[in-house]
C-alpha cells in the first residue's frame, strides 16, 4: 500500500500551495468559534464541557466539507490529470485512499485548531478531558463520513460545482435524518396516518409500529444520531463502527464509479 | 513490445476505434498517424490502461492491459495528449512525486532524475510551479515523467506538439537515441517526424487501420514519392 502514501502526500501539499488550505482552515475556525462561543453560550452555561463546539459541527461540516471534497475527483478529470495518475502503476483503490487520506488529515487539522476553546474550558472549569478527547475522536471520525461522501460526488462529475452540490445534499440527508424535528415530523405523520378511522385497531398499531420502526431505521442511518453520543462523551463501538462503513462503503463507490468510467 | 488484437472503442454508437490489430517489436519507432479524430488518442489510451476497449484486447510485453494492469502500466511510460501534470507542483517536486510511483530508488533514482532533467533541459525551471511554465517546457516536463524510469516501451501522444523547432530536433534526437532496446509508438500529425525518427508507420482512419509500412515503403506507393500525398489519399 505504499502508493497510498506517496499520494496522500503529494495530495496534501497540494492543499497548502495555494491559499484554499488558509482560507478553508480561517474560515472553519470563525465559524466554529462564532457557533461555539455565541449560538453555543460557552461561558453563559457555566458548565465546562465542548458541547457547545461539537454541537454545532455536523452543520459546520454539511458547508465546509464539501468544499473540500468537491475538486478531489472533478478537477483531476477537470484538467486531465486523471490520466497521469491512473496510468501510473497503482490501483484505482489506492488513488481513492490517497486522496481521501489527505482530505481528511487537512479537515483534521483544521479540526485540531479548535484547540483553545479546549484550553480555555480547562482554565475556567474542571471539564472530562476524556470526554472531550472522545468527542475530537468522534468528531475526526464523522469528518471522515462526510468526506467519503464527497469523494464519491465528486468522482461523478468533472464540475465542481456540481460536487459540492451533490455532496452538500446527500450529507444533509443523512444528517438530517436524524434531526428531532424530522423524527417527530415522521412520527407524528404516522400517528396521523394510524389515526385514519376507516383502519381496524390492529392495523392501526400496525401502522403506528411500523411508522416508529421506519422513524427510527432513518434515524439510525443518520449522522446525527450517532454524533450524538459521541459528542457527549461516550465513544460506543457501534457509533465508530457504523462510521467506518460509511467511509468504506463511500470509497468503493468511488473506485466503482472510476472505473465505470473507463468503460463508458 | 506492445500488440494489440480487434481493438475496438464504441462510444454509444460512435465507433471511435474499429477492430485494429497491430503490434510493435523492440529497436522500433512505430509513428501512428491520422487526421484529428481518427482514433489514435483513443487508442493509445486503451494500451495505456486509462479507458476499457469494448471488445478486443492490448497488451505490454506480453501483459494484458484489462487482466495484469500493474504489471503492464509498470514497464509503460506515457505521456498523454496534452501532457496533463499537476500545475500547482514545482518541477522537482513533480518528478519526485513519479520516481515514489516508479519506485526508484538509491543511486539509479538520482542517476535517472539527473538524466531527464538534464536532457530535457529542465534545470533552469526545476524550482518552478509547472503552472507557470511555457508549453515547451510543460510538454517537456511530460516527457521527463514518461522516460524517468527507463520503461521498455512508450507510447507518446503528440510529444513534440508545442515546442519550437529547436525543441523539436532535441525531442527526436532524444527518441532515437533510447530507441534501440525500447518499443516505441509516436502519434504524431507532422508528416516530417515520421521520416525523421519512425522506422514504421501507421496511418488510421476512422478508427480503421488504412496503412502499415516502412516510410520509405509508404512514400513508394504514390507516384509523387511524397507522404503527403500517400497520407491524403489512404486517408480520405
Amino acid at each position: 500500500m505504499k502508493p497510498v502514501g506517496i499520494i496522500t502526500r503529494r495530495e496534501l501539499a497540494s492543499y497548502f500551495a495555494t491559499p484554499v488550505a488558509y482560507v478553508f482552515i480561517i474560515i472553519f475556525l470563525v465559524f466554529t468559534g462564532l457557533c461555539t462561543f455565541y449560538l453555543g453560550g460557552l461561558f453563559e452555561r457555566r458548565q465546562a464541557d465542548l458541547l457547545p463546539l461539537f454541537k454545532f459541527l455536523p452543520w459546520m461540516y454539511l458547508f465546509l466539507v464539501p468544499a473540500v471534497s468537491m475538486r478531489l475527483w472533478a478537477e483531476e478529470h477537470k484538467t486531465g490529470s486523471i490520466e497521469l495518475l491512473l496510468t501510473q502503476p497503482i490501483t484505482t483503490w489506492q488513488a481513492v485512499v490517497g486522496k481521501f487520506l489527505a482530505a481528511w488529515i487537512f479537515v483534521g487539522i483544521a479540526l485540531a485548531l479548535t484547540f483553545p476553546t479546549w484550553i480555555t474550558v480547562n482554565v475556567l472549569g474542571d471539564p472530562d478531558n476524556g470526554a472531550a478527547l472522545a468527542g475530537y475522536i468522534g468528531a475526526f471520525i464523522m469528518a471522515g463520513a462526510f468526506l467519503a461522501v464527497g469523494s464519491c460526488m465528486s468522482a461523478l462529475t468533472n464540475n465542481q460545482v456540481i460536487a459540492f452540490v451533490l455532496a452538500f445534499v446527500v450529507c444533509a440527508l443523512a444528517t438530517l435524518a436524524g434531526y428531532t424535528l424530522v423524527t417527530d415530523w415522521s412520527r407524528a405523520l404516522f400517528t396521523g396516518i394510524a389515526s385514519w378511522s376507516f383502519w381496524g385497531e390492529g392495523m392501526r398499531e400496525g401502522i403506528q409500529s411500523l411508522g416508529n420502526l421506519l422513524t427510527d431505521g432513518i434515524a439510525g442511518l443518520s449522522f446525527l444520531t450517532h454524533f450524538e453520543n459521541i459528542m457527549k462523551g461516550v465513544l460506543d463501538l457501534r457509533d465508530v463502527l457504523y462510521f467506518a462503513l460509511v467511509i468504506v462503503f463511500f470509497l468503493l463507490a468511488s473506485t466503482v464509479l472510476l472505473d465505470a468510467r473507463k468503460s463508458k | 513490445m506492445i500488440k494489440t488484437q480487434n481493438l475496438t472503442k464504441n462510444y454509444q454508437g460512435l465507433l471511435a476505434v474499429d477492430n485494429l490489430s497491430f503490434s510493435a517489436e523492440p529497436g522500433e519507432v512505430l509513428g501512428f498517424l491520422g487526421p484529428n479524430g481518427a482514433g489514435k488518442t483513443t487508442t493509445m489510451r486503451m494500451i495505456a490502461g486509462f479507458i476499457a476497449p469494448t471488445h478486443g484486447s492490448a497488451s505490454i510485453c506480453g501483459h494484458d492491459v484489462a487482466t495484469e494492469p500493474l504489471a503492464a502500466k509498470s514497464v509503460l511510460g506515457y505521456l498523454p495528449e496534452g501532457a496533463p501534470t499537476y500545475g500547482e507542483m514545482t518541477v522537482a517536486g513533480f518528478l519526485d512525486f513519479i520516481a515514489d510511483l516508479r519506485a526508484l530508488g538509491g543511486e539509479h533514482r538520482k542517476t535517472r532524475l539527473d538524466y531527464v532533467i538534464g536532457r530535457l533541459q529542465l534545470e533552469p525551471v526545476l524550482q518552478q510551479t509547472i503552472e507557470t511554465l511555457s508549453k515547451g517546457f510543460k510538454r517537456r516536463v511530460g516527457l521527463a515523467q514518461a522516460i524517468v524510469h527507463d520503461p521498455k516501451v512508450l507510447i507518446l501522444d503528440e510529444p513534440t506538439d508545442g515546442l519550437d523547432p529547436m525543441q523539436k530536433h532535441e525531442v527526436r534526437t532524444l527518441i532515437g537515441e533510447i530507441a534501440r532496446e525500447k518499443t516505441i509508438v509516436i502519434s504524431t500529425h507532422i508528416l516530417e517526424e515520421v521520416d525523421a525518427v519512425c522506422t514504421r508507420a501507421i496511418i488510421i482512419a476512422r478508427g480503421k487501420l488504412v496503412a502499415d509500412d516502412t516510410p520509405a515503403g509508404l512514400k513508394s506507393r504514390a507516384p509523387s514519392g511524397r507522404l503527403e500525398d500517400v497520407f491524403r489519399s489512404v486517408a480520405a
